[in-house]
């Protein structure tokens, strides 16, 4: 792969509620943000890719709401409907394939809609929508499925909040710091077991950007570039139970295809920081096994032995992950625009010392049907 | 270094009003496996999918991960791609990029809409900002409707010259089995004395709701001319999706999106003359009036001239110029898939196998897209190797 | 910051897309919705390819991405065993139960494929690998919950 680099970055804060932001003016701040992230001018950038999705957005052809404000005005533009990783996957595509520089840009404003009729509407009609099952309760299966056949405990996944949400005390952006024990996950109401409360991501407003530039665009940008090494995704099937919910195969298929393009051979000494789809917290172990960075099976022991803790020896969501603030189809492209900045070393407070490597990582479909895995690089 | 595209192989449904028999996943399916077929290769040979089509006109949420099973992708890489009625123009150009990025190496392109399961315009009119335009101008009809009516005004174009363009296409239909209006033309006196929707546009001016769906193979070069004797390859593609607000749109100036995206494709594909440059045009025309306005922004003729360039026949089989060989979006709209459609319908064109629809000696054709907020794709595709 | 947004009220506006649907189900989900609501009966059929047993039935294997010809259908449970579950607490009006209730997925006999369905009753005897049994409505309508639930059998 030719040498392409992530050259600007921006997200908004993540809320519950945006009460005075519409879509267009979150696309905006970031927007502008980005490319003064990045040193550039509109006329640096080339092409742009917005991301949005008609059920969470309440119209059709959602993307037409953000067009000029993400300033495609007289550019070309297209838009993925899905998360911002893959949004971020075709803008890369697209400077791999002729363009020069691509700005990304995702929002969503989870609180001006209903995420349970939203979630509902991604499955099946005839055979799984009128059941009920929502983003929460098929979850709820997979968690179950995977703690069952490998005896994850739910303090371990309970860790994983505890963690999570205490990182998120060091990002600015997060929604949900919180100084919390995993008594007080274990305590915290049941939601459809085995998760609880304290288990599940809320449902944030947000957007974010990213620019993507060429080699000899990148030389130009304002900032160190952070270098995509290996991107890929792919998709399991689509009937849950045609799936076998307790082996992430579509998110192994992907992650080896990544490593395989960045030279990754030992992703567990090779990668410094990790920052992926925790949904849910049972998601963190399920993706680090995917991702092979433990044997399947060994996710909660990884967590329980503090590896993945921001002092450990592989941090996985430094940020707070997606349980401290998940603006759904932003969150994927925040986990990149994270590892960006700890490759950057501006991460501030949550810095990971001398990081080099970053995996991002974005989900799509129920229970993680589709997964978007990117290896980034200061070099 | 961007690597060069082509089309390979193209699969469509046989499209209609009301397709019962098969639920979206299946339907998919059906132009899935014909495209494969077309193209001599097996799904496991595909690398990579793209797929789209509009949200609510069947609300299925994540329609990639829904679809798998019909498209192929189980374990497969998959996104979806959607603005609207560009949609197909969309997932045309995504599958360029997949394919000239270099990380993959033959992608399947597909574009869908079972428009019978829903009301269109109820969910078509949602596309505009819920607080400034859905309650007051919003939907297909009424922005059309107002171009078409500015466009007489400033040009003193007649119903009758619109109505020339429907029956172009529906005469064109007769050659297309796959076109919904397969068999059924109509006459100018039919146009005139169709139900009138929002004047001057009237039920046979616009295009019919259709279930239906269409897939096209793109393969890299050192791929694509092992594959098949005469792929076609992607020229140039262009995008302008400006307008966020129907009332931003300016009438008097001409289609100006389209203007735009064809200067940039134009000049990128070294075309200097359309009319004598292009050897067939598929079209994203929704509606009659669009056959005469928005081929003057493809620079066809000039400003005005349009209802005399298709009066003169310029614009039919064994014209300078033959436009939508296919029958058009006047005779098929399926949304998700009509503008992959135009994209396909051009490729078949230049790989030769167009059948009764055959335009002869296809070297340079043009294929657009049309929709959202009067937003406009260009594709320009040819059979020598650019 | 302008002295107007000090006291700006932020306003929203309420709205619904309503757009009613009417599904195509398909001439084979059509075959096992008529046999759920005619005969009580849960049908699959079996790719010819890799043999798995569908259910709910398809057109096309999904992996083989071969069609799955006519005379491949086999009638499935209607017992089966729990292989994953979670119990819902919380009430939402998409859902056909009132909480507490639980979604399972359930391999039916004869199907290698997992079945997602409700489980209402005796939600603390639930268990990974517990056997159960289609309950079907007495009034059917071609419809997945003519299959009121599955009900737990007795070890
Ligand atoms: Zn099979």
């Amino acid at each position: 792969m030719e040498k392409i680099a992530i050259v600007g970055v921006a997200q908004t804060k993540y809320e519950r509620r945006k009460k005075g932001e519409i879509f267009y003016d979150m696309v905006y701040e970031v927007t502008t943000k980005a490319m003064e992230d990045a040193g550039y001018t509109l006329d640096d950038i080339d092409n742009v890719i917005t991301v949005s999705n008609d059920f969470w957005d309440g119209r059709t052809i959602s993307c037409m709401a953000v067009q000029e404000v993400a300033g495609a005005h007289d550019k070309n533009v297209s838009t993925v409907e899905g998360d911002g990783a893959f949004g971020a996957f075709y803008g890369a595509m697209r400077v791999l394939g002729g363009f020069k520089t691509t700005l990304v840009v995702t929002h969503s404003k989870g609180s001006e809609g209903d995420s349970k009729v939203i979630t509902n509407a991604m499955f099946d009609p005839v055979y799984h929508r009128a059941l009920g099952l929502d983003a929460i309760s098929s979850s709820a299966l997979q968690a179950q499925a995977y703690m069952e056949k490998y005896g994850i405990t739910e303090e371990q996944c309970a860790m994983v909040s505890v963690k999570n949400h205490g990182n998120a005390k060091n990002n600015p952006c997060a929604q949900l710091p919180m100084n919390i024990t995993v008594e007080d996950v274990m305590r915290s109401r049941k939601i459809a077991d085995p998760l609880k409360l304290l288990d599940c991501s809320p449902v944030s407003d947000g957007a974010a950007a990213i620019i993507i530039a060429d080699k000899d665009s990148a030389k130009k940008a304002r900032n160190t570039p952070v270098w995509i090494k290996g991107i890929a995704h792919c998709s399991d099937a689509y009937f849950l139970g045609d799936r076998d919910l307790a082996d992430p195969r579509a998110l192994k298929d992907a992650a080896a295809r990544a490593y395989a393009m960045a030279g990754i051979t030992r992703p567990r000494d090779e990668i410094d920081v990790v920052e992926l789809y925790d949904a849910f917290s049972y998601m963190e172990p399920l993706w680090l096994e995917g991702m092979g960075f433990c044997n399947q099976g060994d996710g909660g022991r990884m967590i329980e032995k503090g590896i993945s803790v921001k002092g450990g020896s592989l941090p996985v969501n430094p940020s707070g992950g997606v349980l401290s603030a998940h603006p759904v189809l932003t969150a994927g492209l925040a986990r990149i625009i994270e590892s960006t900045l700890q490759l950057r070393g501006e991460a501030d407070e949550r810095q990971v010392p001398g990081a080099r490597t970053a995996l991002a990582h974005g989900i799509n479909g129920p229970c993680g049907q589709s997964h978007c895995v990117w290896i980034l690089g200061r070099e | 270094m961007a690597r060069r595209v082509a089309i390979v192989g193209a699969g469509q449904t046989h499209h209609k009003s009301h397709r019962l028999d098969v639920n979206g996943r299946e339907m998919i399916n059906e132009a899935v496996m014909r495209a494969l077929a077309d193209s001599e290769i097996t799904i496991t040979d595909i690398d990579a999918i793209i797929i789209g089509n509009m949200d609510h006109f069947e609300s299925i949420n994540y329609v990639d991960t829904w679809s798998v099973e019909g498209s192929g992708g189980v374990m497969k890489p998959i996104m979806k791609v959607t603005t609207g009625g560009t949609t197909g123009t969309s997932v045309a150009i995504a599958a360029y990029y997949h394919v000239a990025s270099g990380l993959f190496d033959r992608v399947l392109a597909i574009g869908w809409e079972k428009n019978s399961e829903s009301d269109t315009t109820a969910a078509i009119v949602t596309c505009s900002d819920p607080v400034w335009d859905r309650f007051s101008y919003s939907g297909a009809i009424p922005s059309l409707a107002t171009e078409a009516s500015a466009y007489m005004e400033q040009y003193g174009a007649t119903q009758e010259d619109a109505a020339r363009v429907a029956v172009r296409d529906r005469t064109h239909a007769l050659n297309n089995p796959y076109a919904q209006m397969y068999n059924r033309p109509i006459t100018i006196q039919d146009v005139m004395e169709s139900s009138m929707l929002a004047y001057p546009i009237k039920l046979l001016d616009v295009c019919p709701r259709t279930d239906g769906a269409c897939a096209v193979v793109f393969a890299a070069e050192g791929i694509a001319e092992k594959m098949i004797p005469r792929p076609a390859w992607i020229k140039s593609t262009a995008v302008r999706h400006t307008t966020t607000w129907f009332g931003d749109v300016d009438y008097d100036t001409g289609m100006l999106s389209l203007q735009r995206a064809a200067r940039e494709a134009y000049e990128k594909a070294g075309i200097k003359n359309p009319a004598e440059d292009f050897d067939v045009a598929e079209l994203y025309l929704p509606y009659s009036y669009a056959g005469l306005k928005w081929i003057e922004a493809l620079g066809f003729c000039g400003p005005g001239e349009g209802p005399a360039f298709v009066g003169e026949g310029n614009t039919d089989m064994g014209g300078i110029i033959p436009m939508n060989p296919s029958g058009g979006v006047i005779s098929t709209n399926c949304i998700g898939a009509t503008a992959l459609l135009r994209v396909a319908e051009a490729a078949i064109q230049i790989m030769g196998k167009g059948e009764k629809r055959q335009v002869p000696d296809v070297k340079t054709a043009l294929a657009t897209g049309f929709g959202g907020c009067w937003w406009s794709d260009v594709v320009i595709l040819t059979g020598d190797k650019p | 910051m302008a002295a107007w947004l000090q006291d700006v009220e932020d306003l929203t506006l309420k709205g619904q897309i309503n757009v009613p649907y009417t599904w195509s189900v398909g001439e084979v989900g059509s075959r096992f919705l008529v046999a759920l609501r005619d005969e009580e009966k849960i049908l699959g059929n079996r790719c010819p390819s890799c043999n798995t047993v569908y259910v709910p039935p398809r057109k096309n294997c999904g992996s083989c991405f071969k069609d799955i010809d006519d005379n491949q259908w086999a009638e499935l449970g209607p017992e089966g065993v729990v292989t994953a579950f979670t119990i819902v607490r919380y009430d939402y009006p998409l859902q056909p139960a009132k909480a507490p209730f639980a979604y399972a997925i359930i391999k039916l006999d004869g199907a290698d494929v997992g079945f997602v369905h409700l489980i209402r009753q005796g939600l603390e005897k639930l268990r990974n690998g517990v056997r159960v049994k289609a309950l079907f409505k007495e009034e059917r309508t071609g419809h997945i919950l003519d299959i009121d639930s599955f009900v737990l059998l007795e070890a």
